[in-house]
């Protein structure tokens, strides 16, 4: 049995679930408890739960993360929050130097699963707001990093990170915290922290996204369906560790492929794609690799500024065209 | 002063074992890093190397103050507290030697002992990183009733940098039982506590946070060891942290690499001649006849048979199994690729 839910609900159930299975479960952030969340994930939870398991933090981002990081140590499930990722810079040291090296570094002994839940997105907040940086998670060994899309994977990707013993880096993303889906009931519905997903068979050319890309690329295989160009389009869905595998069967029946990301272009995450795929399959290759992707400048606050800097369903069009060498020369900011 | 019974000191809650333990811990310490740095010479440790030379009386008086169960993490001068904790010379010489059979398997090195087992949850190279991570332990044991105190120890250089600050506020708002252990052995590097620090008493810093600190002379380790006991007590009794700053003095150079331009001979010399921490304990057992000579000659004796020891299984342990390298990476198994 399956039920229909909105992605935030998805997460907040996955919470709730795994607060009550397990008291060691604890959530500490910035505004989560008294406030409610900043995009409403923990609504309620602090009268439900209490504020020893519903911390209000300090702003105090290094902080928030490090003492997650000794809470895990000292034996307890901690879900840390950072309002959303433009902070997380001033949690990096923690994140990067600590949290991801303890259990390689300490030479097994022990672990520190932290789960880090952030978010990303933009909405006319200009430039310190609205960025994408999974790209300096991802790059990180001794991280998972996980994006998911759609419902059903926020729930079973964030219950599977609570309960496994590596520390994760959960992106959820702004925009999408209203899509709805279908999520499996079962308290106990895990997914494993790995494993792209194709979820749109084609057989002209392969799309590969995440987060609210995912959606940019689904909504241009729809399109393109109607005049009989095929997508095949695949959910990433965790970035590290990447699974190469499936982008790489896809793209040899396609032969061909677009990678579709809001952060910006240059040392990207579909930069990383695009090397892998070309060390593993440029023989399949039947055009250059597309990459749709942000333009690159700290995001403007304008509106119509802010829409040309992001991706949307009509590059994406466009980059499809192009691996298909059906180009129209419309007009692409770049 | 005058001791009534033989073998205590006055006012001293220690036995003569436990009091000679502690010299034995001390000698221990300074003779390790003696031979660690006669073995960096060698080349047969490499890296930085962070002695702990002149500093010993703090970690062997407190961890001595220590429950068993108590938490501990570290910065990278970490030899001196592995060892005052008990952890086997041999395998702390063997992680410097970065041999499987180091603490950590060779994985860390000199800056990164840990031992589970202990609840020494590591030492960390980054400074003042580990304060929050201290944190998060003093809020686990907190969270689980557990009576446990994390104690973090950390230079003066740690005092000026942002995650000391987010430390102590979140251990003062949460009343998190943490030790907050400060040693100051008056540099960070080559820049002397005055250049770094516009408060130059570590101890004040706390006052902004409303945590009871208090300075103690780091080279007396039955201070250390009082003032830690007391400190552990206000933790434990759900008072939130506390603060104490060391006074100390580093012999040797920030690490093995430093030219020491910074500071003259004359300085380094006053603090061995006048400062020792383990001359002025060794006197104070003997004038009070917790011990004589020769029974401090034995341990001073067994205390060079066990680092030459620890020396010998260093040199003759493996190296780590190449078929390891990635192994640790993740502790739950990975499948794609
Ligand atoms: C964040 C950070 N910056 C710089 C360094 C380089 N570094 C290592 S130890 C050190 C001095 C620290 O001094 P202090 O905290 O007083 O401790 P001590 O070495 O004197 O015991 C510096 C600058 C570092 N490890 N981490």
């Amino acid at each position: 049995m399956a039920r229909e839910l909105t992605y935030r609900d998805a997460l907040r159930e996955a919470l709730r679930e795994e607060m009550y299975r397990d008291e060691r479960v604890f959530l500490m952030g910035e505004d989560i408890g008294a406030y409610g969340g900043s995009y409403a994930v923990t609504r309620g939870f602090l009268q439900e739960f209490g504020p020893e398991r519903v911390r209000d933090t300090p702003i105090a981002e290094l902080g928030i993360v490090g003492l997650g990081i000794g809470a895990a140590i000292g034996g307890l499930r901690p879900v840390v929050e950072l309002m959303t990722i433009n902070f997380s810079l001033l949690a990096m040291d923690q994140i990067v130097n600590h949290l991801a090296k303890i259990y390689y570094m300490f030479n097994g002994q022990f672990t520190a699963p932290v789960v880090v839940r952030t978010v990303e997105g933009f909405g006319q907040l200009a430039a310190t707001h609205s960025q994408f940086f999974e790209n300096y998670f991802a790059y990180v060994p001794g991280l998972r990093v996980v994006a998911p899309a759609v419902p059903k994977d926020a729930k079973g990707f964030l219950k599977a990170a609570i309960r496994g013993n590596d520390p994760v880096i959960f992106i959820e993303h702004s925009l999408i915290y209203r899509n709805r889906g279908e999520v499996p009931d079962g308290e106990d519905f895990l997914l494993p922290l790995e494993g792209a997903e194709v979820r749109r068979e084609g057989r002209d050319v392969t799309i590969v996204s995440w987060l609210r890309g995912y959606y940019l690329a689904l909504g241009a295989a729809e399109e393109l369906a109607r005049e009989g160009i095929e997508c095949e389009v695949i959910d990433l869905r965790v970035l590290r560790p990447l699974d190469i595998e499936t982008i790489v069967r896809s793209v040899q029946k396609t032969n061909r492929l677009v990678i579709v990301e809001e952060g910006w272009k240059s040392f990207g995450v579909g930069a990383e794609i695009a090397a892998s795929v070309q060390e593993r399959a440029i023989d399949y290759l039947d055009a250059p690799i597309a990459r749709v992707a942000s333009v690159e400048v700290p995001m403007p606050y304008a509106r119509n500024l802010e829409r040309l800097v992001v991706p949307n369903k009509d590059k994406v069009i466009e980059a499809v065209r192009e691996v298909l060498y059906q180009r129209t020369l419309v007009p692409v900011a770049r | 002063m005058t001791s009534t019974v033989d073998g205590q000191l006055p006012g001293v809650a220690l036995t003569k074992s436990e009091l000679l333990e502690m010299y034995r811990l001390m000698v221990l310490i300074r003779r390790f890093e003696e031979v660690a740095a006669e073995q960096y010479a060698l080349g047969k440790i490499a890296g930085f190397l962070h002695l702990y030379i002149g500093e010993e009386a703090v970690a062997v008086g407190a961890i001595r103050a220590m429950d068993p169960e108590d938490h501990l993490v570290t910065h990278y001068r970490d030899h001196g507290y592995a060892l005052a904790l008990g952890l086997d010379p041999r395998r702390c010489m063997a992680e410097l030697f970065g041999k499987a059979t180091g603490l950590v398997g060779g994985r860390g090195g000199s800056m990164h002992f840990a031992d589970a087992s202990k609840h020494f949850w590591g030492g960390y190279a980054i400074v003042a990183g580990l304060l929050p991570i201290a944190a998060g332990l003093g809020l686990a044991s907190k969270y689980l009733n557990q009576r446990r105190v994390a104690v973090a120890i950390f230079g003066d250089g740690a005092t000026n940098n942002g995650a000391f600050h987010e430390a102590l506020n979140f251990a003062a708002l949460w009343k998190l039982p943490v030790l907050f252990l400060c040693e100051n052995n008056q540099y960070g590097m080559g820049t002397a506590v005055a250049h770094a620090s516009a408060v130059r008493e570590m101890y004040r810093k706390a006052c902004a946070y409303d945590i009871p600190a208090e300075q103690v002379d780091g080279q007396d380790v039955l201070a250390v060891y009082e003032v830690t006991k007391r400190a552990l007590e206000h933790c434990r009794s759900e008072n939130g942290p506390y603060f104490i700053e060391a006074l100390t003095y580093r012999y040797r150079g920030h690490s093995m690499a430093d030219p020491e331009t910074y500071r003259s001979k004359e300085e380094v010399e006053e603090w061995r001649r006048q400062r020792d921490p383990i001359v002025l304990f060794r006197q104070k057992l003997l004038s009070h006849t917790v011990a004589t000579e020769e029974e401090l000659a034995a341990l001073d004796q067994a205390v060079e048979e066990a680092v030459a020891e620890a020396v010998r299984f260093a040199e003759e342990s493996p190296e780590p199994d190449p078929a390891t390298l990635t192994q640790y990476a993740y502790a739950d198994p990975i499948t794609v690729r």
